[in-house]
């Protein structure tokens, strides 16, 4: 130990501080690491999950149908026209549910997808006796066909996407191999529009009051501030019951319809269950609408009433066509919230089982979360693999709603 | 140019009414005023929408309070809920609710600190532009697909680890972890956040001492912090209350006051589903404890939301 | 048309203005002379953007701000409960300190203040003949649909300038409009200002002192009292307060000695 060395470090020992500090080091790589892998497991576990939703979504499948295609047409039979699987269902059905079915109008008159579901329900029957996942078809794929054979024969087996057209085009049915989403995404649809027709100019009202014209310093807007905070923050199923007690049992003349002039139905409504969503994501669309409100430079305002424009002139020609994007991108945030809700729903009383495609605001309707549940829900294997089938349909309008926001984000943040 | 700017002055200024001294007479403008009154309603909704919730709420918990086989005592400190035989104690579904949250917390909260300090602390800008949206995606599943997760993941994995026998199909071991995950991503963000305003002073103090890395981010910067992590922690908790289809789906259907989270326990978001999903007629016993269940949730996550507000309110005041 | 019987644009008298209890300006006295530049200058901090302010009631957008006293115009106090505030804003016309068009195009920037005005009529002529008067014509009788935030500063302020002259304002109030500008353009706009004040009051705050002393016709020298409320120190023409200053304050500030 030289002198300059005892000089530079007073009363730290040089070899003390020296086996201290790398001590030290080692522990910052440790944590490091540790660190590094709680963020890894973060993937890793949205990894597990999309793996998982895939895994269930396609596979082999054993199918035994209760008679053959081949006997009925030797075309495939989606690719019959309307008149041929017409003629299909008269020949081979009785004339009583001929009748029955010809209720909803002609049978060639129907659309396409529904004649073909009806000749696959009615006649084909397919049934899957055996499902397998995606993994387990790739791995294992000579034991299944071999396995089939041997206790399925007669049946036939095929690799499945679960999610297909016929998929998108179905409409509910008590057998998985049949059911589609047809009828859950016109629901959600229809639930979207009447949420947002509500929700947006309430919404953006309220943020503009509360940027614009009351004081920021009132009573009355930290009140309402403090409240749309709070709001925000309670659980999606207390809105449910909300729009149960409110909506559906207190409006029921208003939102069954009967105030028009419509029979039969009851409170559970797209309407009431689309008041209840707005209310649900009124809170959101207000505190993002107020951010883009905020963020629109004084100057502007103040250059506005400079020459003389009153308050509304200057919001409605100056701060909403600045603050317009990030309105929309609050909007946009708040229908994928909407879309994904299922416990509301569920309080409001969506129907689980709904073979019609709704028809108006006072339609009893389903949504897809809510297909999603009721299928998860069953114990039939194939009900898991259109559930995942369904999961797929929303994740994908989800993707395309965001990236639709950051692209909208994107191209205004280089406008300015 | 002097000579015509002035007439074309004059001949603009006449476009304009005539007498100075009315223009400047007060305008009453009726569409102002208008606007003004439709948007003040507007802000005024959300206000109505608390008013509504606990004037539902209450009102029908009040109907289900005044039946005289229930009273507010038995409700909350019962541990049987049978309403078939006029059993109305909450503390089955209450219970439910704190496991499955308490277990959620286990999962997110260490994982979502440490998340938080990596991305905050260690992370570069191109490794943090990869991680926040996948971030943001795990927040942004909805809470059904969690569901159908816990059923078809977690529940067979816990089966295959400790066993059938232990583990139930539907437990709530499953929908706690699983609801772990779907916090882990709020947690994540209010930590890091509450981090991320420690401002960059302090940190530099102690790098200028020669404090390592780790030791500035856990002895320094979080310490710093700890109001608004706090507050993360207590946002958590509300979530993870309030939250209903992951328990729906995996934890049971049926009250069941037990500890074991192995076992299947209906929580009071559960029930409230289960209940109203199926044939409810309007003031029966029934509907009206969905309310009181309802109100107690509502004030339960209300209280844990104020907490937390209260909490990182304190954190505000010291560095602004 | 107009009554011309009275030689002043706009006067103040006692005016004290408040932002809650502090007091920005105290008894504040002033006449503007119709069709003259009049500078305020003074160091920072003494509320002569508070006073610009007061006389357009821009303050009244300040929730704390209170203004006690009179300013005059056509024979009124401005902050009487009868006056339209609107209306007040139209006719007497203000220019930022930091240009600030709106983000639309040149045309609509002159347009739009017509517009919400209820002018009716030729609006080419009218943005042909503002921006003539704001000496920015030649530079963009070309492509008036280009985008105003494409202009340069100075430009910009000049587009500001012709935005303002379009509601056909009686004073046009400048907040120190150069200070974000470089030297030559700088020049440009106190070239105009002469040219405008033939037809338009204005009154012009200033941290340029050389600006004050080569382009105005009065000034007033404004500084901050013990109680840091601003008050005015000194009026007079603008030769003689540079020349022969009364008051021993002004004098030590325009030889620099502080500020």
């Amino acid at each position: 130990m030289s002198q300059s060395d005892t000089h530079l470090f007073g009363e730290y020992s040089n070899d003390a501080v020296k086996h201290l500090v790398h001590q030290r080091h080692s522990r910052a790589k440790l944590a490091r690491a540790i660190f590094r892998t709680a963020t890894l497991l973060a993937v890793i576990f949205l990894a597990t999950l999309l793996v998982t939703v895939l895994n269930k979504s396609m596979g082999y499948v054993v199918i035994q149908n209760k008679v053959d295609p081949a006997t009925i047409s030797d075309q495939p039979i989606t690719q019959l026209t309307n008149a041929e699987l017409a003629e299909i269902l008269r020949t081979n059905l009785r004339k009583n549910r001929v009748r029955t079915l010809e209720r909803a109008g002609f049978l060639e008159d129907q659309p396409h997808s529904t004649l073909v579901q009806l000749v696959q329900a009615e006649i084909i029957q397919p049934e899957v006796v055996e499902s397998y996942n995606l993994m387990p078809s790739l791995l294992h794929r000579n034991q299944i066909t071999a396995g089939a054979a041997v206790e399925h024969p007669g049946a036939h087996v095929e690799f499945r996407y679960w999610l297909n057209g016929q998929f998108l085009s179905n409409t509910m049915a008590s057998q998985p191999e049949l059911a589609g989403v047809r009828s859950a995404l016109f629901g959600s649809l229809y639930l979207i529009v009447i949420t947002v027709a509500v929700a947006f100019p309430i919404g953006v009202g309220a943020a503009i009051y509360l940027e614009e014209y009351a004081s920021h310093n009132s009573r009355i807007n930290r009140l309402i501030q403090t409240n749309i905070d709070n709001l925000a923050g309670v659980p999606s199923i207390v809105y449910g019951i909300l729009g149960l007690a409110l909506f559906v049992r207190t409006l029921q003349p208003l939102t069954s319809g009967a105030v028009f002039g419509i029979e039969g139905q009851n409170g559970r409504t797209i309407l009431s269950a689309g008041l209840t969503m707005a209310l649900l994501v009124l809170p959101i669309l207000i505190i993002n609408a107020q951010e883009a409100i905020r963020s629109v430079p004084d100057s502007l305002r103040q250059a506005s009433y400079g020459v003389g424009a009153t308050r509304w002139q200057t919001i409605w020609y100056h701060v909403l066509p600045n603050a317009l994007p990030g309105i929309l991108t609050g909007t946009i945030l708040a229908v994928s919230r909407a879309i994904g809700e299922t416990a509301p729903l569920i309080v409001v009383g969506a129907s689980t089982f709904i073979t019609s495609d709704p028809t108006s605001p006072f339609s009893s309707f389903t949504a897809l979360p809510i297909q999603i549940y009721n299928w998860t829900t069953r114990p039939q294997p194939a009900f898991q693999h259109i559930a995942a089938a369904a999961i797929l349909v929303l994740l994908v309008a989800l993707l395309s709603l965001n990236a639709a926001a950051i692209l909208l984000r994107n191209r205004f943040a280089k406008q300015v | 140019m002097e000579n015509t700017s002035r007439i074309t002055t004059r001949r603009m200024q006449s476009v304009w009414k005539k007498n100075v001294s009315d223009n400047l007479q007060k305008k009453t403008r009726p569409t102002e005023a208008i606007i003004q009154a439709f948007l003040f309603f507007c802000g005024v909704v959300s206000v109505l929408t608390t008013i509504g919730i606990v004037f539902e709420l209450g009102k029908e918990a009040w109907l289900f309070f005044g039946n005289p086989d229930i009273s507010v005592i038995e409700f909350l400190t019962g541990t049987e809920w049978q309403p078939k035989i006029g059993n109305f104690g909450v503390l089955p579904l209450l219970s439910s609710t704190l496991i499955t949250s308490l277990i959620a917390m286990v999962v997110a909260l260490p994982i979502g600190i440490a998340t938080a300090i990596f991305l905050s602390e260690y992370a570069t800008p191109k490794t943090r532009t990869i991680l926040k949206p996948i971030l943001e995606i795990l927040a942004g599943v909805p809470t059904v697909v969690y569901g159908y997760f816990a059923l078809t993941f977690m529940t067979p994995l816990l089966r295959s680890l400790f066993g059938n026998n232990t583990v139930d199909v539907y437990n709530m071991a499953s929908a706690g972890l699983v609801m772990g995950i779907m916090i882990l991503p709020l947690i994540s963000s209010m930590s890091e956040d509450a981090l991320s305003a420690v401002p960059r002073s302090l940190r530099e103090a102690a790098y200028a001492l020669g404090a390592t890395k780790l030791e500035t981010a856990v002895q320094i910067v979080f310490p710093a912090a700890l109001s608004g992590i706090i507050a993360a922690f207590i946002i958590g908790i509300s979530r993870a209350v309030g939250e209903t289809m992951i328990v729906a789906v995996a934890a049971g259907s049926g009250p069941n006051f037990t500890f074991n989270p192995f076992e299947a326990a209906e929580t009071m978001t559960g029930y409230i589903a289960r209940i109203s999903g199926g044939d409810l007629s309007y003031n029966t016993p029934d509907y009206n404890s969905i309310f009181a269940i309802g109100l107690l949730l509502f004030l339960v996550t209300l209280g844990l939301n104020f907490l937390s507000r209260a909490v990182s309110g304190r954190f505000r005041e010291v560095y602004e | 048309m107009e009554q011309q019987n009275n030689h002043y644009a706009i006067e103040t008298r006692g005016l004290n203005i408040f932002y809650g209890d502090f007091q920005a300006v105290k008894d504040i006295s002033l006449k503007f002379e119709r069709n003259r530049i009049t500078a305020i200058i003074g160091p920072s901090g003494c509320g002569k953007s508070t006073v610009l302010r007061s006389f357009n009631r821009m303050n009244d957008f300040v929730p704390s701000a209170r203004a006690t006293g009179e300013v005059l115009y056509h024979d009124k106090n401005i902050y009487d409960p009868s006056i339209d505030p609107v209306q007040l804003r139209r006719m007497i016309g203000m220019v930022f300190q930091k240009p600030n068009p709106f983000p639309k195009s040149i045309y609509d920037n002159i347009a739009w203040g017509a517009k919400v005005n209820g002018f009716r009529g030729n609006t080419d002529d009218l943005v042909e003949e503002t921006l003539r008067s704001a000496a920015l014509w030649e530079e963009v009788k070309d492509d008036l649909k280009k985008s105003a935030l494409a202009l340069s500063g100075g430009q910009q302020q000049r587009l500001c300038i012709a935005r303002a002259l379009a509601v056909r304002p009686e004073i046009i109030l400048m907040d120190e409009p150069c200070s974000a500008l470089d030297p030559i353009a700088t020049l440009k706009i106190e070239d105009l200002m002469r040219e405008l004040s033939q037809n338009y009051t204005i009154i012009i705050v200033t941290h340029n002192m050389q600006q004050a002393a080569r382009a105005s016709d009065f000034t007033s020298f404004f500084t901050m009292d013990t109680d840091r409320a601003g008050v005015m120190v000194e009026f007079n023409e603008t030769a003689q307060i540079f020349t022969k200053p009364k008051d021993q304050r002004t004098e030590d500030y325009i030889t620099g000695r502080f500020g």
